[in-house]
Formats: C-alpha cells, structure tokens, sequence
C-alpha cells in the first residue's frame, strides 16, 4: 500500500517527510522507501519537464533518489523543507543535464518558446496532484505574461535568463526582475512562507 | 556584476537560470545580505510548487532498481555544525529486529526474490479491508479485534499485501491486491515464519488477483509471514524462494 502524502496544503495530516529523511540520514532504508513513495511523481514530473525525453528522465529521476539517499545526512532542514530540498536537487540534476548536452549541441531554444506548462497523457490523476497542478494554474494566470513566460520557460524548459532573454528578445535587466516579481506574485498567491 | 545587481537575482537563483560563475558570486553574496538569503529560499519553495504542479507516475520497476541501487551508496558523513537530526526513535515496538529482517532480505535477494519493503502507514488499507470483509465469519472477527495491528508491504509488479494480525485472537489475515495469476499448475502458498522455519498457513485462490485470507492456524508467536509459489495443492515446506517475506506486525 503506497502512502499519499499531501506535500504543502495539509501539514497536519501529511507523513512526516522531514522526519522521514531525518531517519534516512541513519541510514533507514524502510524510511528511504517511504521518502521515494512520496516523492519519486513530482521528481519524475519535474526532470521530465525540463528533459522531456522519458528514457533520460528516468535515469537522472534515479541518480536524485539515489542522491537523495547518499546526501541525506547533509540535508539541513533550517534551510528549507525536505521537499523543497528533493524538488530543487531534481530540477538542479536536469538542468544540468540540458547544459551538458548543450555543450556539444546546441539546443532549439525556438521550440522551447512555445510552451510554458508541460501536459503529459502520462500525468498521475491522483487527486493531490490534479490540485496541486490547478492551483498552481491559477496562480500562474495572475502574473503578467511576461513574468509567466519568463519564470516558466526558466523552470519547465531550465533555461538561462540570457537565454529566456533571448527567446523573449527582451533586455537581460527585464528578465532579472520579471523572475523575481513573477515568482514573488506566485509566492503570494500561493501562500508559500519558506 | 554589483552587489546591487545581486539583490535582483533571487528569482534567477530560485529557478537555476544563473550561468554557473553568477551563482557562486550570488553564494558568495548570500551570507552578508539576510533578506537576499530569506527571499531566495522562499523562492526556492515556490519554484518547487512548479514542480510538485508537474507530478508524474513512474514505472513500478523503478523503484526496485532505486531501492537495490541505494544498498551500493555509502551515505555522506554530515557536515560540521548541520543541525541536529531527529534521535532514532528507540528499537521500534515489535519489529522483528531489523537485523534479522536484513538477513532475510538479504536472503532473498540472493535466492533471486522480491525484497518487500516495510510500509507503517496500514491503517487506511485496515480500514479499507474492514469494510469490504464486514460479516465474513473469522476474517471480519480478526479485522474487527480491538488489538488488530496491520502492515502493509509492496509485493512487487505493482502487488501489495497487507498482514493484519490480532494477538488476542491469535490469528491473522492476509490482504492483497493486483497479484499476478500463479503459472498454470501452480498456487501461491502463505507462510508463518518464526526465525528460519516455515509453517504452512495456507494456499491462496490463484484465480482472484485481489483477495482477502484468514491465515490458517494460530498465529503461535510467528514473527513474520512469507509467501512462496509451489504445486497445486500446495506443500509440507517451501520448495521455492520466497516472493515476499514481510514481518508482522507489533
């Protein structure tokens, strides 16, 4: 039986992944299962956002569950929550996929323009998720839309802001704080604290 | 690039859509400007909603891959002056020692079967078992004890299984769902283990891929239960390795 966690809405009700990765750092690998059963979707989600290509997808989901794993007793928890950790390490292993690949070819940043939010067919259906994702919909058509372009390329596409500028054809000065007042609108519209 | 300049990047930083030498002059920056380091990781939790907004289901086969990888990775030792991590919280009531379970697995893994991995959180699934088996003569009795315990494993292939034991009682329920048919001629046989012995506790329907079986025979002390495929009719000892061995619950 796999457990759902509510990551971010429902604290009093949500497994305790904190205290989860707290075990994990002793080297519990029961507790290690529960953390990939609670994470592995929105850190496939997010790597397959940024890679789109599912086979490489999976390996880097893979190699960020396993460093998840081996750098669990570094994680700090001051500095944010064990979630927001696991999802910034996701999106950093994609990212830094894209640019090593870019390195020897370079990529269609026109395609990449297109479109902001990724769909997949794929999508997990459960409820939390399918919340999550409207809400964060929501959210992101209260921004302008040059902030949503910005911030979306730069997550959902791990693009530069020289490169989001490029795409935009937009001063890198513009797309400095576009990113920044567009992510603080989604902050508070997301009620986000830390 | 300024120090003003810098103030400005906290959303670049959030989203990783710094070239690598600007985000460690930011780093570097962070340190001496409070509100920057405030907002940068307030950003960074926002930034991670964009991701949890993205969620996707993986193959089931990956988490076996995970779990095995992870036996290989030696974890890091923790940084100087991290913050202090949660005590371990004593020797868990009931678990057959986690050495032990090791051992098994271990055993199990090299026999060529599917290690289970322990979930905690059974209670839904209790729930769930406790309505869809109301009235059904000693299943219901064992899933309505007062001290009915459950544990829930997954079996691999996208199966899960459910143990509910009641000590009172002394008996036990097994509660599993999306098991693949056994190969024709064969059944899946449930087992009581107490340390390396296996006691027969019964055959399950190898029709029904979801389906719930009063264990037969006493509980007796078992401190785990396993699950084998043998011949139809089932047999005196396991003639196979073990699909799943999973402890019982406290």
């Amino acid at each position: 039986m796999r457990e759902v966690v509510h990551i971010g809405r429902n604290p009093s009700v949500e497994p305790d992944l904190q205290e989860l990765v707290g075990r994990v750092a002793l080297g519990d690998e029961e507790a290690f299962a529960s953390v990939y059963d609670n994470v592995v979707s929105p850190v496939l989600g997010v790597v397959r956002a940024v890679l789109r290509d599912q086979a490489q997808s999976e390996e880097v989901a893979q190699e960020v569950l396993v460093e998840v794993w081996r750098t669990a007793p570094r994680y700090r928890p001051d500095r944010g929550t064990a979630i927001n950790w696991i999802l910034t390490l996701a999106h950093r292993r994609a990212i830094d996929r894209v640019r090593s690949v870019e390195a020897t070819a370079a990529r269609d940043h026109r395609a990449a323009v297109m479109d902001h939010m990724p769909e997949y067919d794929e999508v997990s259906e459960q409820v939390e998720a399918r919340i999550e994702r409207e809400q964060v919909r929501r959210c992101l058509r209260t921004l302008t839309e040059l902030q949503r372009q910005a911030v979306t390329l730069a997550y959902y596409r791990g693009l530069t802001y020289r490169q989001v500028a490029e795409a935009l054809t937009l001063p890198l000065g513009t797309v400095k704080t576009r990113l920044r007042d567009g992510l603080i609108r989604l902050r508070d519209c997301l009620g986000v604290t830390a | 690039m300024t120090t003003a300049d810098l103030h400005w990047m906290t959303g670049a930083y959030a989203l990783h859509a710094l070239s690598d030498d600007e985000r460690e002059a930011f780093e570097r920056h962070l340190p001496d400007c409070e509100p920057c380091e405030r907002e940068a990781t307030e950003l960074r939790a926002t930034a991670a909603r964009l991701g949890l907004a993205v969620s996707m289901t993986p193959r089931t086969a990956m988490r076996e891959h995970v779990l095995r990888r992870i036996n290989a990775v030696r974890q890091d030792t923790p940084d100087a002056g991290s913050a202090a991590r949660p005590q371990r919280a004593g020797a868990r009531a009931g678990l057959i020692s986690r050495w032990a379970l090791a051992a098994c697995m271990a055993a199990v893994a090299a026999l060529g079967g599917t290690a289970v991995w322990q979930h905690e959180r059974a209670e839904s699934a209790l729930e769930q078992a406790r309505r869809a088996e109301q009235g059904a003569g000693g299943i219901a009795t064992v899933l309505a004890a007062p001290d009915a315990a459950a544990r829930s494993a997954a079996l691999g292939d996208g199966a899960t299984g459910t143990v509910v034991v009641s000590q009172d009682l002394d008996r036990a329920v097994f509660v599993v769902s999306g098991m693949e048919r056994p190969t024709r001629g064969k059944v899946y046989q449930l087992w009581f283990a107490d340390g390396t012995a296996m006691r027969s506790a019964g055959l399950m329907d190898p029709e029904r891929g979801d389906q719930t079986v009063l264990l037969r025979g006493p509980v007796d002390g078992a401190s785990g239960m396993g699950i084998t495929v043998e011949p139809a009719g089932g047999s005196r000892q396991p003639t196979s390795p073990p699909l799943a061995l999973m402890n019982l619950p406290a």
